[in-house]
């Protein structure tokens, strides 16, 4: 079973509201990984982030389910910019976990 | 507190503005101006501007010499003689497009992600659009998760036709970054409060490396290396202390360091305190690294970095 989350209507072409990341981890990525759901996060159109937007998203994530939790994670249509954020948040989380 | 607006106060200059500022009485506000003119970066328009804003909201008094100045119409367009209480007379405004954003008060993430939304077309530098609105997000939200500040978050940028570059200040009068750090790490001066502050990692909402769910401690660090590889000035003024990144050399690489000290920088203690945090930054347009490859060069620091803090905390057993 895969959870898609569509965030462009959620959180505009610039990804930096932290609030609207907590609410799809909490509400979302949290509860459907619960269930055994693979994610997919989908950047489609989605122009740019800010690493505080991808670290309040994923990182506790991370931090509660272990790093083996991106292998139920797709990161879906990031452009080079986001793929990039996306990294570095994922490499200090690994780092520092 | 007393403020005297010079003919000129840019990042490269500062110093001597910081110096003459007086924060004593918080009630009463007086500024002064250069008779001739002026032109100050966007930093120092939103210091004035903060404690303006202080100044009214605790019902203090606003006193102004009579203004002369040739620059009377710029400050006006930038929105600071009305909150001064100047009158201007007959002012030509023009359209701000392509080259100011105003003095602007955010106090919420709803009103910080409009003001993203309307300021990029204001400044017509689309190749520059994603730094400028990166650091303003990053800059204001760090006002709002940190700063305590009671008017919020005062934001300013203007395009430099000379120069080619845009200037952005961002400035609070909150708790500031020493009281925001001591929170979860031990610091005992300005100066290395400033410092944990600029290092990523290192978050005043947990002593843990890595920070907290919703804050990495990273942001200050991010915009420090947008102005470090991009060879231009970013500037860091809280408390007593001023760190500002110095131009790297055009013929010199740009390499980014997780340590601030190991930037070419100086570090200023002993100024007059600034009761909240002043961050100023100057993007050049001319000569701007591409935001993709800036971000390979930060995850690369940032590994680095840890590998070495891991080193450090790594304990061996000690045999006797």
């Amino acid at each position: 079973m895969k959870h898609e989350i569509k965030m462009l209507p959620r959180v505009g072409k610039f990804a930096e509201n932290k609030d609207f990341a907590r609410d799809i981890r909490q509400n979302e990525i949290l509860p459907a990984l619960e269930k055994g759901k693979e994610i997919i996060i989908n950047f489609q159109d989605v122009d740019s982030a800010t690493q505080s937007f991808i670290h309040a998203l994923i990182s506790d994530v991370i931090r509660k389910k272990g790093i083996d939790v991106l292998d139920h994670i797709f990161f879906k249509n990031c452009n080079d910019t986001v793929q990039k954020i996306i990294n570095i948040v994922v490499d200090y989380m690994q780092d520092v976990s | 507190m007393k403020i005297h607006l010079p003919n000129s106060a840019f990042l490269g200059n500062i110093d001597s503005f910081l110096r003459s500022i007086d924060t004593s009485n918080k009630n009463t506000l007086e500024v002064t101006f250069n008779e001739q003119w002026m032109s100050l970066h966007p930093v120092v328009l939103s210091m004035v501007y903060s404690l303006a804003l202080l100044v009214e909201k605790h019902g203090g008094e606003i006193t102004c010499e009579p203004m002369e100045a040739a620059s009377k119409h710029y400050l006006e367009r930038m929105g600071l003689l009305k909150i001064l209480n100047i009158e201007t007379g007959k002012v030509h405004t023009h359209e701000s497009s392509g080259r100011f954003i105003p003095l602007t008060k955010i106090t919420d993430s709803d009103q910080l992600g409009e003001f993203i939304t309307e300021m990029v077309p204001l400044l017509h530098a689309p190749e520059q659009a994603e730094p400028i609105k990166y650091i303003i997000s990053e800059l204001v939200r760090n006002v709002f998760e940190h700063s305590n500040s009671k008017i919020g978050g005062v934001v300013c940028a203007q395009f430099f036709k000379k120069s080619n570059r845009v200037s952005v200040g961002v400035v609070d009068v909150g708790v500031g970054i020493t009281e925001s750090i001591s929170r979860s790490h031990v610091v005992n001066t300005d100066e290395g409060a400033i410092k944990l502050a600029l290092t990523p990692g290192v978050t005043g909402l947990t002593n843990n490396f890595g920070g907290t769910e919703s804050n990495a401690g990273a942001g200050l660090f991010f915009i420090k290396s947008i102005a470090k590889i991009n060879k231009d000035f970013f500037m860091l003024y809280s408390g007593s202390a001023l760190y500002k990144l110095l131009k790297t050399p055009q013929k010199k690489p740009a390499k980014l360091y997780a340590d601030p000290l190991k930037d070419r920088h100086s570090f200023i203690e002993n100024l007059p305190c600034w009761q909240g945090t002043a961050v100023g930054i100057d993007i050049s347009l001319e000569r701007h690294q591409r935001f993709d490859s800036l971000l390979d060069l930060i995850r690369e620091v940032y590994r680095l970095d840890i590998k070495e803090r891991r080193k450090e905390k790594f304990k061996k057993a000690r045999f006797i």
